[in-house]
């Protein structure tokens, strides 16, 4: 099957958008190991501007469940909220090669509804870590957690992946209204769903390294 | 006023089998992260633990690339002009990372 130039072209720019990804994440781990690591029991860990914080001790807070920690559960509720949205993308693609409208709107809403949904979830992890758990929360020149470039490096990885799902959403919902009037039962072909779908993929599969890099190693 | 064309449109009937693939891509991945859940509360942290995240983290990229981006069924030409770049975003991890420890210790030594 040859790639048409709209999906060939929506390639490349996903490749070149890998290499903004993959420098942020490397700036980070470069950071990272210039930075001491934290060297004692997991269990006895306290926040210091001395060594970089362990991830699991930062992301421990889930939204009404106040005081408990629950290291990791809500990064992986937003994770698990974000593949989902991956595979109601596949289905809308799928639905698209066989001209279902109707299959291609519901699973269009799905996706909108999928980011949107992780979009608020990062809405609430930003604003619980920037006001913190009693030391002062984090801003870009300060942070209760580690060194003050941990908190900068969450907001810059975090921010321009979370500026992606936005733009993804904006998009998913433009090619949901197109759907609707019609526009692609005209035209003959789903082909947008598939290149805006594309980009929806890249999205999660950042999101799966941001995930290992930033909040699992 | 399409009414007309709109109704000449021939709608497929769903594969089963390849709705059954997609649920079933989406199942390895939700496992694959379950699984790293695991490691990262059972194990000590160390060079083998990142090592076993990193190596999970690029099988589900291998999924979601090859199956969702449907990458695998592409051309031979687009899957490599896509995979050969990244070799120098392997290489550019290898060295900025061993330039971080080396300003560590001409920091702290």
């Amino acid at each position: 099957m040859n790639a048409s130039y709209g999906k060939l072209m929506m390639w490349f720019f996903l490749l070149s958008d890998a290499f903004t990804f993959s420098a942020l994440l490397i700036t980070y781990g470069m950071i990272r190991s210039a930075h001491p690591a934290y060297a004692g029991e997991v269990e006895a860990f306290v926040f210091s501007q001395e060594y970089w914080p362990i991830p699991e001790k930062v992301f421990e807070a889930v939204p009404f469940l106040h005081g408990m920690s629950l290291p990791l559960v809500f990064v992986g509720i937003m994770t698990f909220i974000l593949i989902m949205s991956s595979v109601t993308m596949v289905l809308a693609v799928e639905a698209g090669h066989r001209m279902d409208k109707k299959a291609v709107e519901k699973w269009m809403l799905w996706t909108i509804v999928g980011g949107l949904t992780f979009l608020g979830c990062q809405a609430w992890e930003w604003s619980h870590f920037i006001h913190g758990v009693g030391g002062g929360g984090a801003g870009l020149a300060w942070n209760e957690y580690g060194p003050p470039d941990f908190a900068a490096l969450f907001f810059f990885i975090t921010g321009f992946h979370g500026t992606h799902v936005f733009s993804g959403v904006v998009l998913n919902f433009l090619i949901y209204y197109n759907t609707v009037t019609g526009v692609y039962e005209r035209r003959g072909h789903y082909e947008m769903v598939e290149k805006v779908g594309l980009y929806w993929h890249f999205v999660d599969l950042v999101w799966v390294f941001v995930f290992t890099f930033f909040y699992l190693v | 006023m399409h009414t007309e064309d709109i109704s000449e449109v021939q709608v497929v009937p769903a594969d089963k089998a390849k709705i059954k693939k997609i649920w079933m891509t989406a199942g390895i991945l939700a496992i694959l992260t379950a699984i790293e859940f695991l490691f990262a509360f059972t194990m000590d942290a160390g060079t083998l633990r990142t090592s076993i995240f990193i190596g999970l983290t690029i099988v589900k990229a291998f999924y979601i690339v090859g199956e969702f981006m449907h990458l695998k069924y592409e051309v031979k030409v687009l899957i490599w002009s896509i995979l050969i770049p990244m070799i120098f975003v392997a290489w550019m991890l290898v060295a900025f990372i061993y330039e971080g420890s080396s300003i560590y210790f001409s920091r702290f030594f």
